[in-house]
């Protein structure tokens, strides 16, 4: 480098290898209250201009809160430190985290919903004060009716889990109006269906069957005809299944249901790959949901805000989360529907994801709707190619057809070398990017699910299958190499025995200082 | 051309990718959909904009017709707040890495896993708890699930709730304990706080709230907690933590369980956009395991001096369980927990301390103006904070024509009743303009006293 000195490289830059060197920022970050210093304050406030109000002992604070102390410019440089620690989606090929459907964000949508006009808008201002707000929520309602040939959609829930609670709210209150409330106590779903469709039906309380996927991948006709009968409520399912296969004979298991008087409840997380391809009505569905966080672009903010939004057929339109907006002439209102389960959350949804997922249509049009669709489906099938001619990993019903998501498994490979999806994942990371297993149980040996959506090329897919090959290659070489990872990541191997442990765990700094720092 | 958000749209690639794979046509993909689920006709859907500009002329147009709360002087509360958002709260939540970012490993997310950490810390110390949990939906959904939570730790089926809560809020609550838990409604006495109440033990839980939807601050908060451990309940309190510079924690009169919404903290109103919840306890094994959400806490690395993070306790959640796990868990509103904790940092222990002050002799300042301009002030023996109702002989004209004086009075409660709310964003001259706009009201609907 010196003017003195031999030239250490020459020109030209040699080509870049095909793995990326990445490492992740590494800051080495204090927690906050270690950064504090008594005195010190980030933002002024306004001080008391009208007499002071004493409250009496015992309802008044006595003693501060124990908060950090900081300059702004210390706020910021620390939360800057930890947005870099941090590997949002605008920063990596993310197809890792397969059933999120991890799709690119539009920029301009944010503007939006950081215009005065939407974020400091109050929920209960008077209705024609509100009517552009309330035009977006009416107009992305016509726009889902469409997408699902539902009757009507409440866009209240805040997020996907949240919409499905909504859905069983709903399915709850309807057979409660048909004088068989008690009789209906039991609520099937799949394996394969997301963990909430069970869970939210056991707190709304349901009696959970669930049916495991049969020799072909999909859940077994006769394992439903042999659970639905006079105490089913509803059917909860997913389709594409977390398999991201498509169960063809979903009709019949539709029909099957209402045979019985049970109600069908589509989950349609996975819809990106079928929109406008296929909707729930269509295959009879009574309800739906969808997540506008995942097939709608809203933005995942490290779980949430997101957005939930569910669809009905007419009859269950009665019991629709309330208000919903109508259109009268070119004005909007807010209405409860008659027999509505009430809020589900307050006021009437998470406005700036509605926003935002308005938008994202309104640039895409039909005709993108249906390229977005089939782009996520080339790309997942793309994927899935590359992924099987990486020696030991497989797909299970490898002969059946994929749509959104893939669930692998690298059971032949850990099988060989000891070492597990987990931390094939954690040694993944290294090279840029986020892998995903399996909610629990693993149905699917070693498995990790993969979801391209339409939003990265095929040069990404490549570097992501080159990574995973670049990965089991290492695990055959050197497994011990692979089990030690994270090598480029803000901190090194973690060893969490301590979270499990009631004298150990500290799920706050107040209770790490008393516990370990005595 | 390709549309700009799909990079693998164009023939020649997609082309390019079929050969590779060896399918004939995307169609191949769908092969397992049947006809008859197909659907018969293309979308019908609004045509789009294809440029950029053109999207953003549209969008302005619809926003345009909204009146935001910076072109009037609004009064609105009851359960979303007009509290001034620092610009650093803004400029933490905006960054591309944690607005896109999701569910990544304590690794290559570590940054997530250590802001929700610090959230929760801060939370914990503005609380006096050793346990918050990564925030759930909003304070509605807090509250029903802490009262769930307070069901299953004592193994009882009724909780008492107070009448002074918003009856949204009070409905979701009764819907969402419904299947097995029966909620009752405790009294309010004249004072606005909680009345006379006699858990006995059937009871599961107290729950109460402080700031209460009247604004008014509970004082016998020990005496309930007393009664309420008498009979073997939990006390549950619904709180705002922007009040804690200012309020006693409710953990120091005696409460088991704490929640509420932390939209106040550094959160835009956003059309209700801006609400999270918080629920938090003592660090007691039999408590913490009755938590649907996820806890973060701190673990050892390999390397001395680093911090590294993981989930507390996982086997308890619907992602490990399914309908064995506590209640359900799934994305909620974790963005904003993190702004929340911005907001904690920025203001520290004095400027908790100085909002809370300035917002109780605001709201004291709003009350008497009030009365002063002819509205009986409801509850007006009791302290307040941030909001306070008001009688009026009609609230739908006086709310009119506050509106055509460009004012946002307050929240209709009832058809003789106004919720007014009062923040560190109103100054005393917006009072005033308030004050004096009421009289007029007033005085032309006929009066009041």
């Amino acid at each position: 480098m010196s003017s003195q000195g031999e030239p250490f490289a020459t020109l030209p830059v040699a080509p870049k290898p095909v793995l990326r060197r990445f490492h992740q920022a590494r800051w080495d970050e204090e927690i906050i209250f270690e950064l504090s210093r008594p005195g010190r304050r980030g933002v002024g406030v306004p001080a008391p201009d009208a007499p002071p109000v004493e409250l009496p002992e015992g309802v008044g604070r006595r003693t501060p809160p124990a908060l950090p102390e900081l300059s702004q410019n210390q706020v910021v440089r620390h939360y800057l430190r930890l947005s870099q620690e941090t590997l949002g989606a605008d920063l990596n090929i993310d197809v890792g985290q397969g059933t999120c459907t991890m799709k690119y964000s539009p920029k301009v949508n944010d503007t939006f919903v950081r215009d005065p006009k939407i974020a400091e808008l109050h929920p209960l201002q008077p209705e024609d004060s509100v009517q552009g707000v309330l035009e977006i929520y009416w107009r992305l309602e016509q726009i889902l009716n469409e997408l699902s040939g539902m009757a009507r959609v409440s866009l209240q829930p805040g997020a996907g889990s949240a919409a499905i609670y909504a859905n069983i709210a709903m399915i709850r209150a309807y057979h409660a109006s048909r004088g068989e409330g008690g009789r209906r106590d039991q609520v099937i779903t799949t394996m394969f269906s997301h963990p909430s469709n069970a869970a939210c039906a056991k707190t709304a309380g349901y009696e959970v069957i669930t049916l495991m996927p049969d020799a072909d991948g999909c859940p077994g006709i006769e394992a439903l005809r042999a659970a639905v009968g006079p105490r089913t409520a509803a059917l909860m399912i997913t389709n594409p299944e977390d398999t991201g296969i498509f169960n063809p004979r979903i009709r019949e298991f539709v029909e099957l249901v209402h045979e019985a008087g049970a109600l069908a409840c589509y989950d349609q997380a996975n819809a990106n790959g079928i929109l406008g391809v296929t909707r729930a009505r269509d295959a009879g569905f009574d309800l739906c949901h969808f997540n506008l966080h995942k097939t709608f672009s809203t933005p995942h903010a490290c779980g949430g805000p997101a957005a939930g939004a569910c669809g009905v057929s007419e009859a269950l339109v009665p019991f629709l989360p309330g208000p919903v907006v109508d259109r009268d002439g070119d004005s909007y209102t807010l209405n409860s529907p008659a027999r509505s389960v009430g809020k589900i959350r307050p006021f009437l949804g998470v406005t700036p994801n509605v926003v935002r997922a308005y938008a994202w249509v309104m640039a895409l049009g039909a005709e993108g709707l249906k390229e977005v669709a089939e782009t996520a489906v080339l790309n997942n099938n793309y994927l899935m190619h590359k992924i099987l001619r990486i020696p030991g990993a497989s797909v299970p019903w490898a002969d059946r057809r994929r749509v959104e998501q893939v669930r692998y498994s690298w059971q032949e490979l850990s099988e060989e070398t000891g070492v597990h999806s987990e931390e094939i994942g954690v040694r993944a990371a290294d090279f840029g990017v986020h892998y995903w297993t399996s909610h629990h149980p693993y149905v699917v040996a070693e498995p990790f699910t993969l979801e391209p959506t339409e939003s990265y090329s095929r040069e990404d897919l490549d570097e992501y299958a080159a990574i995973l090959a670049q990965v089991a290659s290492e695990a055959r070489e050197n497994p011990e190499f692979v089990r030690n990872a994270p090598y480029n990541q803000s901190v090194h191997r973690i060893d969490p025995a301590c979270l499990d442990d009631p004298a150990q765990w500290s799920p706050t700094w107040r209770a790490y200082c008393r516990k370990h720092r005595r | 051309m390709t549309h700009p958000y799909i990079p693998n749209a164009g023939a020649e690639t997609r082309a390019a990718m079929l050969a590779e794979i060896g399918a004939p046509d995307v169609a191949e993909f769908y092969g397992d959909i049947p006809a008859d689920l197909r659907p018969a006709r293309p979308l019908d859907l609004p045509a789009p904009f294809t440029d950029e500009q053109g999207l953003v002329r549209h969008m302005r147009g619809l926003l345009a017709r909204n009146t935001d709360t910076t072109q009037v002087l609004s009064f609105l509360g009851h359960g979303c707040y007009p509290h001034h958002v620092p610009a650093v709260c803004d400029e933490v939540n905006g960054r591309g890495e944690f607005l896109t970012a999701y569910a990544g490993e304590p690794y290559e997310d570590h940054g997530r896993f250590q802001a929700l950490f610090e959230y929760v810390s801060m939370m914990g110390e503005l609380l006096e708890m050793d346990v918050v949990n990564v925030p759930t939906y909003d304070g509605f959904q807090a509250a029903g699930t802490a009262l769930r939570m307070a069901a299953r730790r004592t193994g009882r089926h009724r909780v008492l709730v107070s009448g002074a809560v918003a009856p949204d809020k009070l409905a979701k609550i009764r819907d969402y304990l419904a299947p097995d838990i029966e909620t009752v409604l405790a009294p309010v006495a004249a004072s606005g706080e909680t009345g006379e109440v006699r858990p006995d033990d059937t009871f599961a839980a107290l729950y109460l709230e402080t700031p209460n939807v009247y604004g008014v601050i509970e004082t016998r908060g020990r005496e309930l907690a007393d009664l309420a451990h008498g009979a073997g309940a939990l006390l549950v309190v619904g709180t705002d933590p922007i009040s804690l510079g200012v309020l006693a924690p409710p953990a120091s009169f005696g409460a088991d369980l704490v929640c509420g919404d932390i939209q106040s903290l550094g959160m835009h109103q956003q059309y209700g956009g801006g609400q999270a919840g918080f629920i938090a306890s003592h660090d007691e094994e039999r408590l913490v395991a009755e938590f649907p959400s996820r806890l973060f806490g701190i673990a050892p690395t390999a390397v001395a001096g680093e911090y590294g993070f993981g989930d507390v306790f996982y086997d308890r959640t619907s992602f490990a369980l399914r309908e064995e796990g506590k209640e359900w868990v799934g994305t909620a509103a974790a963005l904003w927990g993190i702004t929340a904790g911005v907001y904690l940092a920025l203001m520290g222990p004095r400027g908790m301390r100085e909002i809370g002050e300035t917002i109780l002799a605001r709201t004291r300042y709003a009350m008497r103006a009030l009365a002063s301009a002819g509205a009986r002030v409801r509850h007006q023996d009791a302290f307040h904070f941030r909001e306070f109702a008001i009688e009026v002989p009609d609230a739908d004209g006086l709310l009119a024509a506050l509106r055509r004086a460009d004012i946002f009075g307050g929240v209709r409660l009832g058809p003789r009743e106004v919720l007014v709310c009062v923040t560190e964003r109103h100054s005393i001259a917006d009072i005033d303009t308030l004050a004096a706009a009421v009289k007029d009201a007033l005085s032309a609907l006929g009066g009041t006293k």
